[in-house]
Order: structure tokens, then sequence, then C-alpha cells
């Protein structure tokens, strides 16, 4: 089944998309297929959680899965980083996702 | 001036494979790479990680990857210009080519291959004030000459691989090296960070953490950072600030040669050679676009091959030539050597 998740691009606007949940997709591989940031400026390492091309804000509660080790140390040295900072690559795309916002963060 | 049939910018696994397709068309290739070493993405972000869609290899590291490429290439003899970005290109009347790297590098090709991957890699800045002022006058975003920093303070700010090994490298040249980082933990190979907490205990690094590199002082160059350590505001006096926060790829000056250029990619000409919109150049790998796609490795090695093909005809017009097998022809290497496959035993049993 699909699910919802707004998504603030880098240029402040909004996008509801539906997102795949049988795809093994995650947050920055679905902002790429709908190319919601320009090729080469998200998901730069491939979702390896070691550039934070990918970092978003979560701007709602909705549960995510907790920060892994990798996740937490390229943060610690990512740029723009906020307390509702994860990486996109980080989180894979579940029905526990359905009606999450999210915004990208600067390049 | 380094003179070439093919000039192929970036030492990735494309353009190195490259190398290995032109030499069976008896062309000498020569690679720029802006990073100091071959393999490009594998070689600098994930040299320990495994990759699986590569044919016949259910799995290889990607750095096991370039060094396989490396030696299947050797017999051609490439030429490498490593730690140098190509920076201009100017085409000559008789449809040759000559590219200059940012050092002033002069490259003479008959053909140009692009295989930059996502683009030239550079340092992600870290987000002060006035640091541009200071680059190159005590800023430093690489380790490129470690006796610059002989006898010096330096600062390095950081909390990865590079951040690690540069100050355990300089802590037996500068004079006083601080390691500043916005975590007490780092995610840097083990034994580096092991190496790093016995210099600490040494007193040879002088580790900061959790601490952040907010502003930089100084007239005319760097003299002082500003530190925000645990919350609280304080200042440290250096000669060097050298921030390590990884590296990004940039399209660079590549994205003003007069290249048709889309989401960031360069468009060329798939149903025939990967050729871009000026005769000569071509693109290939992941910093090509065309209908259809894929940023593979595999899909870069299948580009390489077929702009080779193209590159031949054009270079050698109306020359009989049919597509060899390497396992029937063997492989003339450009150094004399000779790999073959071992004749078959024709023997009568009695």
């Amino acid at each position: 089944m699909d699910i919802t998740i707004k998504i603030t691009d880098r240029e402040g606007i909004v996008h509801e998309v539906q997102a795949p949940t049988d795809m093994a997709m995650n947050v920055m591989e679905l902002c790429r297929s709908y190319e919601l940031a320009p090729e080469g400026t998200i998901g730069v390492c491939g979702g390896m959680a070691m550039c934070a091309s990918c970092q978003c804000y979560v701007l709602n509660d909705v549960a995510l899965p907790e920060m892994g080790q990798d996740e937490d140390a390229m943060l610690a040295e990512a740029f723009y980083v906020k307390s509702n900072s994860r990486l996109g690559c980080q989180i894979p795309i579940t029905v526990e996702l359905d009606g999450l916002e999210l915004e990208l963060a600067p390049e | 001036m380094i003179t070439t049939d093919i000039l192929i910018i970036g030492a990735g696994p494309t353009g190195l494979f490259t190398v290995f397709e032109a030499g069976l068309l008896k062309l000498k290739c020569h690679i720029i790479d802006a990073l100091p070493q071959q393999g490009g993405q594998l070689a600098e972000l994930y040299p320990k990680k495994p990759i699986f869609d590569i044919p016949g290899f259910p799995s290889v590291l990607a750095g096991d990857l370039v060094t396989n490429l490396m030696e299947q290439i050797k017999q051609f003899q490439p030429g490498f210009t490593l730690n140098e970005k190509a920076e201009t290109i100017q085409k000559l009347e008789d449809g040759t080519f000559i590219v200059t790297t940012n050092k002033g590098t002069e490259h003479h090709a008959k053909a140009v291959a692009i295989a930059g991957g996502l683009g030239s890699f550079e340092p992600r800045k870290p987000l002060i004030e006035d640091i541009a002022f200071y680059e190159d006058k005590g800023v430093e975003y690489f380790v490129k000459d470690p006796e610059l920093f002989r006898d010096k303070r330096i600062v390095i700010a950081g909390g990865g691989d590079s951040a690690l090994d540069w100050s355990i490298f300089l802590a037996d040249v500068a004079s006083h090296v601080t390691l500043v980082h916005r975590r007490n933990e780092f995610r840097g190979a083990l034994d580096s960070v092991e190496k790093v907490q016995e210099l600490k205990k040494a007193g040879k690094i002088h580790l900061v953490t959790p601490a952040e590199v907010t502003g930089i002082r100084g007239a005319e160059r760097v003299e002082a950072l500003d530190l925000e350590i645990d919350g609280a505001h304080s200042s440290i006096e250096t000669d060097y600030f050298i921030p390590l926060f990884g590296l990004t790829p940039k399209l660079g000056a590549i994205a003003n040669w007069g290249l048709e250029i889309e989401k960031n990619a360069i468009k060329v000409n798939n149903a025939l050679d990967y050729q871009t919109n000026i005769e000569g150049i071509y693109a290939i790998g992941d910093i090509n676009t065309y209908p259809g796609k894929l940023k593979l490795i595999l899909c870069g090695f299948h580009e390489a091959t077929l702009m080779c093909q193209s590159v031949f005809n054009k270079l050698n017009p109306g020359k009989k030539y049919v597509l060899k097998y390497t396992t029937v022809s063997g492989i003339d290497g450009f150094d004399g050597t000779r790999k073959e496959a071992e004749k078959q035993v024709v023997k009568s049993i009695e």
C-alpha cells in the first residue's frame, strides 16, 4: 500500500507525495524519485549515512525508527543540524510513517 | 605538454576501465583527477564497503575493485595527473583538444572522455563568517604539504577519519595540535580513535570536545579561533585552522565548457556513442544523462566500451576492424607484455 508524506523542499514548496511501502525505499530515495531536490544534491553517498546531503527536519510527531550510530555520528559533523534533524536515507518507508511531515535541510 | 589519444577526466571505475577498452584498440589514455588517488568515490567514500552488482563478483569491496581495475589496465600504461582539476578546454582547428588543469598542467588529446562521476570532490566548508577571507591565510581544507605545518600551532575540526588521521600524523610535525569536535565520540576507524586517545594522554594532541569553532580572528591571517565548548565561549591562539568536514561533489569548471547540462549531468547521444553536443568530447558513467540512464558502475563500463569504439572509428576513418574477443586474441600491452589463453592440447590417445 501507499502512504502519504508531506515534504517541504529547499525552496519552501510543500509536496504531498504518495510513497510505496513495498519497494524497500527510504525517505531520501522517495525525494529523489519525485525529484524534490536536484540530482547530485541529495543522496550523494547513495544512502550510507556518509554525506548528510539528505538531512531533513521532522516537523510532526510520527514515530520514527530509532537513530543508529552511523546516522548520529554523521549528524555530529553536518551543518544546519537541529534537534529534529534526521538523515532521510536512514528512514525506511513503512506504514507507520503515514502522515509524516518533513522539510529538507539546506544543501 | 602531456599528449595522449584519449584524455579521461575522472579516475573512478568508469574512467579506469576506459583505459582497458581503449588499450585493446591501441589507443593511449591519460587520466586527470582532483583527488590524490585513483578510484573516485569508491576510494574516497566507501573503500571498505561491499558492492554486490558487479557482474561475476558476488561481492567485492569498493577498494578491491579499484585495485583490480588498476591491475587490469596496468599493461596499457595510463598516465595520471592527480590532485589537479580540469579547468579549461580548447578545441584546436584539427579537432584535437588542449585541457589545462587548475595548476596549469596542459594535456593535448585527440578525444576527451568526461568520466567525472558526480563531479570533482570539493571540501565542505563550515558555516563560519569570513572564512573565505582566511582561505590560504591560515585556513586549509586539505593537508597537501605537511611541512607547511612544521613547528606551527594547528587546530583541526571534524569527527571522521581524515580529522583523526591528520591529527595523528601532524602530532609529530606541528608544535601544537588541537582537535575540535562537536561530540565526544568519533566515527573513524577504531585504531585511529585509539591512537588519538594515546596521543592525548601523552600530551601530543589537545582534544576539545564537545566543541565547535564559531569564529576566526586575525587582521591579515588566522591568529585565533573562537570556540564554543559545551555551551561556554572561549578562544584559542593558532597559526592554522584545518576544517575537515568531508567532501562534496561539484560539477565545477566543466559546467562552463559549453556542454549541454541537464539535472547536473551532461547530455549525451546514447543511441550511438555517448558523445556530447561538442564533437570529440564524450561523457560516460554517472556524469552523463540520457533517456533511461542508470547510475551504475556496470553501465559506466558498457558506455566506456562503446565510446572507445567510436573514438577508434573517428581517428581511423575507413580502417577495417572487427571486434576482438580477449580470450581469442589475447592482450598486447604497451609495455611489451602479452597475455593470452593457453593453447589447446592436441594429443592422440594410444
